[in-house]
């Protein structure tokens, strides 16, 4: 393995079959349709598959088709293809269908649709949000992982940014140890012995089972199974300056590496300010960004859309002063290059917001 | 002549037992489905025509949403449940990760030619090596007799209660016929439960199905028509002639396209 | 006095209570000697196949039948039954 300057849909294609995936679909939307090039390009050559489906529908109907053959499989789209997307993605969380589902989404809007769980019903998408290539390589091998592990969809949060920008890294494939057999894949070979395999989103088990579970019971285990991945998944954060910080900002993803740029310059300055970037969405490091918080006067949250994030910091930071200064920015084709992240402009408005804080005249 | 035959315990003189109840794939237990249905005779040819060509242990079947999906549960084969109109998807993941394994998609005509017709013609156009079966009945019977894309025209049903007409409604669609040109396509055939006979007839097109899927030739397609005295708003027993009248006039019983006699013609034009 | 020999080459057993009396296995059975009863009830409240003899175990009706409420049996030895129809005459 060696360190090559990559594209990130390359590194993070070239990740995902470093950590085992063999079946890959999807249909192309830019940013994400890179990705999809890429594992067509790489999956044959490991014995793999990539089909170009025909609309995002079927890309996840085949994604769950080979999961359910006990194959790492994964697809994605952008947040608008998501969409099309989520009575399958709701239904495969129901039938515990492990796959990994990768958003190259056009700006930050798709905060709610990943962490709320953009279908039907009551389930959760363990959530992983990188903020550079290197670290993308990493997250998308432990999304495969976490799927596996929880038997449940795992969703990358990525983006044009991500997609399109080239990074120096090396993609090598990460051991998060073992996970349990996928005794309950299928494979036709239990058809006629009297205990044939279900994998079924409505309640999996055959008549005469012994075991009957009518609908909402089999929901209710699906919400313990929330419970236990809420208390089981450690939740990922980074904070950067928080021990003393008066303003601490909070933001996910790639515009996060320019606040945290931005964070650093005025720290540097003799500023105040903290940094906190929530890397899983959920289980959201709740406990983490309140302790970040605890020396602050005010928070406040940066992300590309009207505030979604914001929520569930302001639930995390409860008594603190919060506010919003994010956005929405978008170039002229809405991909999601937004004219608005620039340094200056962000710096702009973090120190507004320092300046706002009331202070003792002395 | 009044004399009827004792028929609670088995035979008294010395007999073989040709015919269980139910196949041993059909796990036990009554399935809910309404008195007259034709899709549980479609079923048990599946099932018994898998059974009887040694492909159980490879077998894994993908339902659809209808009446019929109460035999996901009832059914001692390997399952996945698919969401309505999703099953060739299902089915073409699994098989291409799985390429020794038989599959084949249960479905309605509601699932597959309204929700579902795009999984359908592109996993035909594809050439998945997946047999689809369609229990068409021509209407949405789980939801209580609504009309679908295989509707016939004069047919009433909740959503046409003055009996389809094309101005309204629109035209129907032969599924089959569709499929059959696509050149991924192995085998089209159509066939019913309404008769014993059609029930033989069926089983051999299922038989010739799984046997092109067994030898990689591409996307097979059986369309079993089905009684629905429920949805057809008439007595069960009037209802295998209304399947004969209203919906073979229209969706044809027979063999619509097998690979074998493209191929067999193929070689007649080149030896002339 | 007439004497009358069916022979029957299979018989059937019937779950009864299974049936939902769709009506489908009459037309269905080619010897015709499978009947719905006219005012017996099974346990569901439907009218169910009674059996005459003159079964050819053909198995049509196990082909049919929606609710697989028969059981098909074929008799090593065909089974011949005579009627007496003179009591019935009588009667």
């Amino acid at each position: 393995m060696t360190v090559r300057l990559l594209e990130g849909s390359e590194a993070i294609a070239e990740a995902m079959v470093a950590a085992g995936c063999r079946f890959f679909a999807g249909y192309p939307m830019t940013p994400f349709t890179e990705v999809l090039e890429q594992m067509a390009a790489r999956l044959p050559s490991v014995g793999g598959v990539c089909m170009n489906a025909e609309s995002e529908l079927e890309a996840v109907g085949m994604t769950w088709g080979a999961a359910a053959a006990g194959v790492r499989a994964a697809t994605g789209s952008v947040g608008q293809g998501l969409s099309l997307m989520q009575e399958s993605l709701s239904e495969m969380t129901f039938a515990r269908v492990p796959a990994v589902i990768l958003n190259m989404a056009r700006g930050q809007g798709d905060y709610f649709q990943a962490t709320r769980g953009g279908g039907h019903g009551d389930y959760r998408h363990i959530v992983l949000a990188p903020c550079d290539v290197r670290e993308a390589v990493e997250l998308v091998q432990l999304a495969f992982h976490l799927a596996d592990e929880w038997r449940n969809p795992v969703m990358f949060m990525g983006d044009y940014y991500l997609a399109h920008v080239q990074e120096t890294v090396e993609v090598k494939r990460i051991d998060f140890g073992p996970v349990a057999d996928k005794t309950w894949a299928l494979d036709g070979s239990t058809s006629g012995s009297g205990n044939a395999r279900i994998v079924s989103p409505i309640v999996p088990t055959k008549r005469g089972a012994g075991v009957y579970l009518n609908y909402g019971q089999y929901l209710e285990t699906i919400g313990e199974r929330v419970r236990l991945m809420a208390e089981g998944v450690t939740p990922m954060v980074e904070t950067l300056y928080c021990e003393d910080a008066e303003l601490v900002v909070a933001a996910y993803g790639t515009p996060a590496r320019i606040v945290r740029y931005v964070v650093s310059q005025l720290r540097a300055e003799g500023l105040k300010v903290g940094f906190v970037r929530p890397i899983t969405l959920w289980p959201f490091p709740e406990e983490a960004v309140f302790k970040a918080t605890r020396s602050a006067r005010k928070v406040v949250v940066y992300e590309l859309n009207t505030g979604q994030m914001f929520d569930d910091i302001r639930l995390a930071v409860r008594d603190r002063d919060i506010r919003f200064i994010g956005g929405v920015s978008y170039d002229l084709d809405g991909f999601g290059i937004a004219p608005a992240l620039t340094p200056n402009n962000v710096a702009l408005r973090i120190r507004g917001a320092l300046n706002s804080i009331p202070r003792e005249v002395a | 002549m009044n004399h009827i035959v004792r028929t609670d315990l088995p035979p008294d003189q010395p007999a073989k037992l040709i015919d269980d109840f139910a196949p041993p794939l059909i796990l036990p237990g009554a399935h809910a489905l309404c008195a007259g249905c034709g899709e549980p005779a479609a079923m048990r040819s599946v099932v018994e025509i898998i059974d009887e060509m040694g492909l159980t242990k490879r077998s894994v079947a993908v339902f659809g949403i209808g009446c019929y999906t109460m035999f996901s549960w009832g059914l001692d084969m390997e399952v996945m449940q698919a969401l309505h109109g999703r099953a060739p998807s299902l089915a073409t993941g699994f098989k291409r990760v799985k390429p020794d394994s038989i599959v084949f998609t249960v479905q309605g005509d509601g699932d597959m030619v309204n929700e579902g017709l795009q999984e359908v013609i592109h996993s035909a156009a594809r050439g998945e090596n997946i047999t689809c079966v369609l229990l068409n009945n021509g209407v949405f019977g789980e939801t209580g007799g609504h009309m679908t894309a295989t509707t016939v025209l004069g047919q009433r049903t909740k959503t046409s209660l003055e009996g389809r007409n094309a101005a309204t409604h629109g035209y129907p669609i032969r599924i089959a016929e569709m499929l059959a040109p696509l050149e991924g396509v192995a085998y089209v055939a159509r066939g019913a439960t309404n008769t014993v006979g059609m029930v033989w007839k069926t089983r051999r097109m299922l038989q010739r199905a799984f046997e092109l899927q067994q030898a990689k030739a591409g996307f097979t397609f059986v369309e079993i028509l089905t009684m629905c005295p429920t949805g057809w708003f008439i007595e069960t027993g009037e209802a295998p002639d209304y399947l004969a009248e209203k919906l073979a006039s229209f969706h044809e019983i027979g063999v619509i396209k097998d690979v074998a006699d493209s191929k067999a013609s193929e070689a007649q034009t080149e030896s002339a | 006095m007439s004497e009358r020999s069916i022979i029957s080459r299979g018989t059937l057993v019937i779950d009864i209570d299974r049936c939902k009396g769709c009506d489908l296995c009459i037309p269905a059975c080619k010897p015709g000697v499978l009947a719905m009863t006219t005012s017996k009830r099974n346990a569901g409240g439907y009218l169910y196949p009674e059996l005459s003899p003159g079964c050819t175990a053909c198995h049509a009706c196990a082909l049919i039948c929606p609710d697989f409420v028969f059981q098909v049996w074929k008799y090593d030895q065909p089974v011949t039954t005579t009627f007496d129809d003179t009591e019935d005459e009588a009667a």
